[in-house]
């Protein structure tokens, strides 16, 4: 197991090192002058002048990826150009609340998702089966934008349920703040549920053919303890590989949730970043989301291992 | 010289077998109502789309009633508030989200699977730097890619088709990439080598045939979430530009309204899930048509 958690290390080392190149390079390499851009037609020569030498993008390329990369190991990800705060201050007090929506969201969708999964694999091409997949197809092919929107219009805006987009911090009101997370948390679980679901079940489907299975029932065991025991427990094992997939693509996702909700997140940070061109925000963001999309896929094959030795002696 | 004639016939056997299961499949795909309903209604969303000129009642961006009228006979779904026809700016919004989505999808297919084949044909240091490439796009989510991409290029239509490209290259390349080496080593290929078939003709001729079908369902699931992409791109402003209509910013326009005016929102909504809906049926449905392991009389 340890050989496999160095191997890992080292790739995800070597990985680390390609990301923070390829967001260097990105806004560096494009054609037209960022600082240019963020401070519009109206400044003087001189102001751009001055913000590219704060910036040091009057140095050569080299120089500037030598100082990216160092300042990145101190943890200090540069100076936003609009608000001349250290980006490293709002990602720090964003990262929070992106993170909360993306675990509460995992755990609903998992515990929404599993469930199902097994029932509509136990019922398999019965009507509970077809109804249960056609509702997992829905929730597959509706943008979170537009289900966010929706669930915006039905529960705030019509029914008034819900609060529609002001958000409470938990130190203010938790119940205020539990009522402000309910429609995020729905719009990023469906189709991450979704998704868990249709795994759930054709993994289960795969699994109950199998020997073991088989041992188990001719041992005499009920087929409760079956479900459960033998075959739910082997049939995980690419649920979770799945799930680390939808965690990486909900960190997409809670951009446009983010957005709809007015959730103070990195999300919003990003997309004010492009907005206001503010291109030490945007390559910042960036760079954490996919530090945090890198620390998620170690995390799962870590876990994959752990579950299937297979994999770690490879 | 007997080898070579061997080879030949063992190679025509293979492709007249291929020929066969080619008919069964294409029967087991004509029947399937889950293939065949979304197919029919995609051609027709796309064929409206493309003659959105002759179709459309007025012009998407002529302001051409009152404000937010409500649906009626002169505006099948109203008007929004600039007074402009909604049915109207629905259907040529279509050629934004099919036109970004398809040509997108189309670059992606092409690259992603000359990648995908050079790294299953030729393994070694071509393998691993062209996976390593593709791990490290695929390394980002991607909506978060999207924007940085946009943000760095500006916001337009043809970079939101660049940006969708960029990240749909890699599915397509490790799809053919895993459909390759399992064909490589395959006695057809070996024959065609012998024969002395040069590296280009047995991939054209021995290998991409037989990575066709996970190409085709990639193709159709990949058009579901390139529009996701696109519309999502364009309700956060960064796709097409105003006033052309997109179905993504359809929505978004329709957001201060919609507590009042919710057809604004239900038209360009609807038509986004039905589209998306009908392209993941549909590779749901090609892959089991396709899948030789599923059911019929296949294989």
């Amino acid at each position: 197991m340890s050989t496999y958690l160095i191997r890992r290390l080292i790739y995800l080392a070597f990985q680390a090192l390609a990301v923070a190149t390829v967001v260097f390079l990105l806004l560096r390499l494009v054609p037209g002058d960022p600082v240019r851009a963020t401070l519009g037609q109206t400044a003087t020569p001189e102001q751009v002048a001055e913000v590219r030498g704060q910036l040091g993008l009057d140095q050569p390329l080299i120089q500037q990826y030598g100082e990216w990369m160092g300042n990145l190991v101190r943890g200090d990800l540069g100076t936003a150009i609009t608000s001349a705060r250290p980006v490293s201050l709002d990602v720090g007090l964003r990262i929070g609340n992106t993170l909360e929506l993306i675990v509460l969201s995992t755990v609903v969708a998992l515990a929404v998702g599993i469930p199902l999964g097994v029932i509509a694999a136990l019922r398999s091409n019965k009507v509970t089966d077809y109804a249960l997949g056609s509702l997992a197809m829905l929730g597959l092919s509706l943008p979170s934008f537009v289900v966010g929107t929706v669930l915006l219009l039905i529960f705030a805006l019509w029914l008034g349920w819900l609060p529609e987009s002001r958000y409470v911090p938990w130190g203010e009101s938790p119940l205020g703040h539990l009522r402000t997370v309910v429609l995020p948390v729905l719009t990023l679980a469906a189709p991450f549920a979704a998704v868990v679901m249709r795994m759930t079940r054709s993994s289960m489907l795969e699994v109950v053919r199998k020997d073991y299975v088989r041992t188990a029932r001719a041992k005499g065991l009920g087929s409760w303890a079956i479900t459960m025991r033998h075959a739910l427990r082997n049939a995980l094992a690419p649920v979770l590989s799945i799930s680390g997939l939808e965690v990486v693509s909900l960190f997409g996702n809670t951009v446009l949730v983010e957005i709809i909700f007015s959730w103070p997140g990195l999300s919003s940070l990003l997309f004010d970043g492009v907005t206001q061109r503010d291109y030490p925000v945007v390559q910042g963001v960036v760079l954490v989301i996919a530090a945090l999309v890198m620390l998620v896929n170690l995390i799962v094959d870590v876990a994959y291992g752990v579950l299937d030795p297979r994999i770690r002696n490879s | 010289m007997t080898h070579s004639l061997e080879a030949r016939t063992k190679e025509e056997t293979v492709e007249s077998r291929a020929s066969l299961r080619g008919r069964i499949v294409r029967n087991r795909i004509l029947r399937s109502p889950r293939v065949m309903i979304p197919a029919v209604f995609l051609v027709l969303v796309t064929l409206v789309s493309v003659a959105a000129p002759l179709i459309a009642p007025q012009s998407p961006t002529e302001l051409a009633a009152q404000p937010l009228l409500p649906p009626s006979t002169a505006h099948l779904l109203g008007t929004d508030d600039f007074g402009r026809d909604v049915l109207s700016r629905l259907v040529y919004a279509g050629r934004i989200s099919i036109g970004v989505a398809g040509v997108s999808v189309f670059a992606a297919t092409v690259v992603g699977v000359s990648l995908g084949l050079l790294a299953g044909y030729y393994r070694g240091w071509v393998e691993t730097l062209i996976m390593r490439a593709m791990d490290l796009v695929l390394s980002f989510p991607t909506i978060v890619l999207a924007i940085a991409i946009v943000a760095a290029l500006g916001a337009s239509v043809r970079n939101v088709i660049i940006v969708i490209a960029i990240i749909y290259t890699p599915q397509f390349a490790r799809v053919v990439h895993g459909a390759t080496l399992s064909v490589r080593d395959a006695d057809y290929v070996e024959a065609a080598r012998s024969i002395g078939a040069g590296d280009l003709r047995i991939l054209r001729t021995a290998v991409l045939p037989n990575v066709l079908a996970p190409i085709l369902v990639q193709v159709s699931l990949s058009l579901g979430i390139a529009i996701l992409v696109e519309t999502g791109l364009s309700f956060l402003g960064l796709g097409a530009q105003p006033p052309t209509p997109s179905w993504g910013n359809m929505v978004s326009d329709a957001r201060p309204f919609m507590e009042f005016y919710p057809w604004l929102l239900i038209a360009p909504a609807a038509t986004i899930g039905l589209t998306i809906l009908a392209l993941n049926t549909l590779g749901d449905g090609l892959r089991d048509a396709l899948d030789p392991r599923m059911g019929g009389a296949g294989s």
